[in-house]
């Protein structure tokens, strides 16, 4: 009989707190997610210093409730695997020093996760990743498309040049006087709009699979500026919409673009704004249009989790990849393969 | 029994064991690096010269501060998840007062005292009392002219302890004269040990999920916040 293994996962690069147990990189036996969203709010985003505080608060918790749901005991683990970067220092340290007396006092070994490399690995939760893969990442802090030949091997064909995807969503949400976080309020107002004002997109140069979003955000800045100097008021429904659509619009097109180049056998999608209804749409139609497999996991496994960095753990573990008690967290962690 | 003490409230490193009584071993560092880096080596590394393993420790003691935010949530960190998942009692020991510990033997009064930067301290007055040390005033935050003020007015020689004293000896000579003392450099060293010490002689361990740092100081997020509401009179 094949030996099952276990992993732990435990990420608080930003205002999530989560632990969770991964079985062979596939199966999810326990995820633990304590948001922050509830004492952020009042201050309109993510105070890097009050996450921090929290996250002291919350990390033995939520680690022996990922224990104690999975019914696992540290022994039964192959290795502890936490976030190292991308995402705010103080809050990346207190996983990494969490993870790092646990991994010592339970001599477990320890492997330093990217927080990227852990949304695309949520998929190899729902679906078995087949390569060559097209992985659009998008979230509060990133827009990539990333090419993975093999497990562990990221080759990034593109980024944005300014805004993340996920970042002009909050902006824009604050234009439109909507509570923090704001990505799924204008998803919301978006999805119920019947009308949209058409704002421009940034296709870049034509060979590009770069995004820039921040001239989008000025766009809606000035429409509202412009109809509020005539004494009118702008419908936060048709802004919405007319928004969404043209990040959607984008996002999809240089997507499906790249997966017919880089002839791949699955497209996925990954990172917060991967719960976008109008993007998942938009992508499913389109890469179902040219016969391309499309996944995209389900939306609590595209927002902030552990059991996505228990996952791409469990293939860095694998691979033999270990990280020492030098662990640091990493703020601006680039991307690397590891394969 | 044997012990862990750890001390990362500000920039120093201290680590140490202490079995029945007795220190078995102390490592402190007072270089500038970052405590991420080096707080769990060091742990390790007592351990490893003591051959002790992390399953026959049997208490933990670690600074909870106040001191630097970041410093401290690194040993409470590890302290706390340590305690946790080995199942063995947490104690948190004032970064300040077990600093206060390395003026023991002086007769006066004891100002441990870290810089909180624009001319604010973490700050405390202690005395011994036979083999106990005493708080005269709390552990706080406060401008450094309102401590020297109170301390002028207890007209009585205060030995000041701590590697941020050097920031501060010109206005605390000045504010106080003769009445200041101060000493080698050997006592500004933080030192696990006296973690330790003070830890034993807790009445009772702290719970360890819900044991948070003493920060002695709201962020500014918050005081912000407290500004704008409006005040209900
Ligand atoms: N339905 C949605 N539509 C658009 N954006 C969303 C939606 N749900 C979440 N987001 C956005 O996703 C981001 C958070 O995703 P996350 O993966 O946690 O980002 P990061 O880890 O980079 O901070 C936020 O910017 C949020 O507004
Ligand atoms: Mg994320």
């Amino acid at each position: 009989m094949k030996k099952d293994h276990y992993i732990l996962g435990i990420e608080t690069s930003c205002d999530e707190t989560a632990a969770s147990v991964v079985k062979n990189g596939t199966e999810i036996v326990s995820s633990i997610v304590s948001s922050q969203i509830q004492q952020q709010k009042q201050f309109g985003g993510v105070v890097p210093e009050i996450a921090s505080r929290l996250h002291v608060e919350q990390i033995t918790l939520v680690i022996e409730e990922a224990l104690r749901e999975a019914e696992i005991v540290p022994k039964d683990l192959e290795a502890v695997a936490v976030t190292e970067g991308p995402g705010l220092v103080g809050a990346l340290l207190i996983g990494v020093n969490a993870a790092k007396a646990f991994a010592f006092a339970n001599q477990l070994p320890l492997i330093g996760v990217h927080h990227i490399a852990g949304h695309v690995y949520a998929n190899q939760l729902m679906h078995p990743m087949e390569f060559p893969l097209l992985a659009l990442i998008v979230s509060g802090g990133h827009t990539e498309l990333v090419v993975m030949k093999s497990h562990g091997s990221f080759e990034l064909i593109g980024e944005t040049r300014d805004d993340a995807a996920g970042e002009a969503y909050d902006k824009v949400a604050r234009v439109l006087g909507l509570p923090y976080p704001g990505g799924p309020q204008v998803d919301r107002l978006a999805l119920e709009s019947e009308q949209s004002i058409d704002f421009p997109r940034a296709w870049l140069e034509a060979d590009s699979y770069d995004f820039s979003f921040s001239g989008l955000k000025s766009a809606v800045i000035n429409y509202k500026h412009n109809i509020e100097q005539k004494g009118g008021q702008i419908d936060p429904q048709h802004v919405a919409a007319g928004f969404q659509q043209s990040v959607v619009d984008v996002l999809t097109v240089k997507t499906v673009k790249a997966a017919k180049q880089f002839d791949v056998k699955q497209v996925i999608a990954a990172g917060g704004v991967a719960a976008n209804q109008g993007l998942r749409k938009s992508l499913t139609e389109a890469l179902q249009k040219e016969g391309i497999p499309f996944y995209v996991p389900p939306i609590a496994l595209c927002t902030d989790n552990a059991a996505m960095i228990a996952a791409a753990g469990y293939e860095m573990w694998k691979s033999g990849v270990r990280s020492d008690s030098t662990m640091n967290g990493r703020p601006g962690m680039p991307l690397k393969s590891w394969n | 029994m044997i012990w862990l003490g750890i001390d990362t409230a500000n920039s120093p490193l201290s680590v140490a064991i202490v079995k029945d009584g007795e220190l078995l071993i102390e490592e402190s560092s007072m270089m500038k690096v970052n405590h991420s880096l080096r707080a769990m080596p060091a742990v390790e590394e007592v351990c490893r010269k003591t051959s002790i393993s992390p399953s026959e420790i049997d208490a933990i003691a670690v600074s909870e501060g106040p001191g630097s935010y970041t410093g401290v949530r690194i040993g409470v960190t590890i302290a706390k998840t340590l305690a946790w998942t080995l199942g063995k009692p947490l104690y948190g020991v004032s970064s300040l007062k077990s600093l206060a510990m390395n003026g023991q033997l002086y007769n006066g009064l004891l100002c441990p005292l870290f810089d909180a930067r624009r001319s604010n301290v973490y700050s405390a007055i202690y005395r011994m009392a036979g083999e106990e040390l005493v708080s005269v005033m709390e552990d706080q935050h406060c401008a450094l002219a309102e401590l020297l003020e109170q301390l002028k007015e207890m007209k009585e020689p205060i030995l000041f302890i701590g590697e941020d004293v050097k920031l501060h000896e010109q206005s605390i000579r000045e504010q106080l004269g003769e009445q200041a003392k101060f000493a080698s450099f050997a006592v500004n060293v933080p030192r696990a040990s006296s973690v330790i010490s003070l830890a034993m002689r807790a009445e009772q361990a702290d719970s360890v999920h819900s044991f948070t740092p003493q920060y002695r100081r709201i962020t500014e997020a918050e005081v912000n916040l407290v500004k704008k509401e409006p005040t209900n009179e």
